[in-house]
């Protein structure tokens, strides 16, 4: 199972290769506005991160996410479940 | 002189009815089309992994019944729905008889091409190595359906097919009336038609989050999204003079077509294109917006398109001046079809003096300030009715019909 900090490592590094900004850039507290994903980067974003975690968000998180936080702590909870 | 331009023939293969009739019967009765997909492309034994189950499909749909069998063998599902509504249409009209193939066009609008007829024999290569089917290339090319319906009817003159994602259709009729009403030809078969709902292209609309996990409810509090459908409407386009001098019935008038490009997002509409392109097809027929008295609204019920279009809406006409409705929630979202479907019901809708309601609309969205068609359909005689197509791509698509 995966460390809480490994997670947030992995996720932003996800966000960091979709905006072409470095991953040093990106905190928990970072906007997705100040980042510029848009709706359909979210949609892009959230499929890699599927991928990359085997989960699947549901269709009604993504429109709640609004900082980098808010998806690592969604990410996880799915995590979570997904091995609980 | 300005030529006019006027409608005489109009065929159709739709999810609520195959012939104008009986799509005139189950519109303004609020049949909708929408059902659990049926699936005939499927690989043995997978799931089809959808959040979603519905689509508006044509059930029943025989080509075999009403194609030659060489014409079956070289078309797939969206060419034959186009040759079965083009056959339909010049059935009433007959122009070719009346103008020569020469002088006659066809314009069609298909987004995605034959999808059916690809989509299977990729798989097999990329799995098995199998050999791919000789005539996969005509079949799948997206002008099939313009060039069938051509050859089937003895066209020669200017011969298209438009891609442009949602609008295709609305496109194809608009650009078929400019080019009948300049004299680039002397009339048109154009339309629309697409049969999208393959496996592929259904998990590819999925992933995109855009599709209602229950049903088509546009402009809806609670709105989730669109429903992919398919078909195909065709009309035979003329113009006034020519068809009152045959003594051919009409339908009704194009008297406007504007376009327009958002030139912002692949995705997110901008109002401003969307009243850019109205506002193109209003000055097009030299109507002023309170002419129009009813508006046939893309309305795919995405909570984004919706509130983008009841937008535009009101920078075009004011907040609550136009009856509005959106027939996607009985013919479904058929992609190059759907804007030709439209138009036929806003035709429909001045022939007959109803306006469609919006299928399954309970609880309006009050912010879009819409005086949206709900419950029955409305009785209402008016002179001029518009239809709007929003595609992917910003790409809009404005056609102004009268009586």
């Amino acid at each position: 199972m995966l460390v809480p900090d490994d997670l947030q490592t992995r996720l932003i590094g996800l966000i960091a290769e979709s905006k072409k900004v470095g991953p040093e850039t990106i905190g928990p507290d970072t906007t997705f506005e100040e980042l510029h994903i848009d709706s359909l980067d979210k949609i892009n974003l959230s499929f890699s991160v599927e991928e990359a975690f085997g989960v699947e968000i549901p269709d009604a998180a993504i429109g709640t996410i609004r900082t980098v936080g808010d998806m690592v702590e969604g990410v996880r909870g799915l995590v979570a479940a997904r091995v609980a | 002189m300005t030529r006019r331009v006027v409608v005489t023939g109009m065929g159709c293969v739709t999810p609520i009815g195959s012939s104008v009739e009986s799509f005139r019967d189950s519109l303004f009765a609020g049949h909708s089309g929408i059902a659990d997909h049926v699936f005939t492309d499927l690989p043995d034994g997978r799931t089809s992994g959808l959040k979603f189950t519905r689509t508006a499909q044509v059930q029943g749909f025989d080509p075999a019944a009403q194609l030659a069998s060489a014409q079956v063998t070289g078309t797939e599902r969206s060419s034959q729905m186009a040759l079965v509504a083009a056959a339909q249409a010049m059935g009433e009209s007959r122009l070719v008889a009346a103008y020569g193939g020469d002088r006659v066009g066809v314009v069609l609008g298909c987004s995605t091409g034959g999808r059916s007829a690809e989509e299977p024999e990729t798989a097999k290569l990329y799995t098995v190595n199998a050999r791919v089917h000789p005539l996969t290339v005509i079949r799948s090319m997206a002008s099939a359906g313009a060039s069938q319906v051509a050859i089937a009817h003895g066209v020669r003159g200017p011969v298209l097919n438009l891609s442009t994602a949602c609008a295709s259709g609305t496109h194809a009729l608009g650009m078929a009336f400019h080019m009948v009403r300049a004299g680039m030809m002397e009339a048109a078969i154009a339309g629309g038609h697409e049969a999208p709902l393959t496996f592929g292209f259904l998990r590819a609309w999925d992933s995109m989050r855009v599709v209602s996990p229950t049903r088509c409810r546009p402009f809806a509090m609670d709105r989730d999204g669109m429903t992919l459908g398919e078909g195909a409407a065709i009309f035979c386009l003329e113009t006034r003079d020519g068809a009152l001098a045959r003594g051919a019935t009409i339908y009704g008038e194009i008297v406007g077509f504007g376009m327009s490009s958002d030139a912002s997002h692949i995705t997110q509409p901008d109002p401003a294109g969307a009243a850019s392109a109205m506002t193109s097809a209003l000055a097009d027929a030299g109507l002023k917006a309170e002419a129009v008295g009813y508006v046939n609204a893309h309305g795919t019920g995405t909570a984004v398109n919706d509130a983008a279009e009841a937008e535009a809406l009101r920078r075009v006409f004011g907040a609550g001046t136009v009856p509005v409705s959106s027939t996607k929630a009985q013919h479904g979202h058929s992609i190059g079809a759907t804007g030709a479907m439209e138009a036929m019901v806003t035709l429909l809708a001045l022939r007959d003096g109803l306006l469609p309601s919006t299928a399954g609309l309970m609880a309006a969205d009050e912010t879009l300030g819409l005086d949206l068609v709900m419950g029955a359909a409305r009785p209402a005689s008016c002179e001029f009715a518009m239809s709007n197509s929003l595609a992917f791509g910003g790409l809009n698509a404005v056609l102004l019909f009268r009586r």
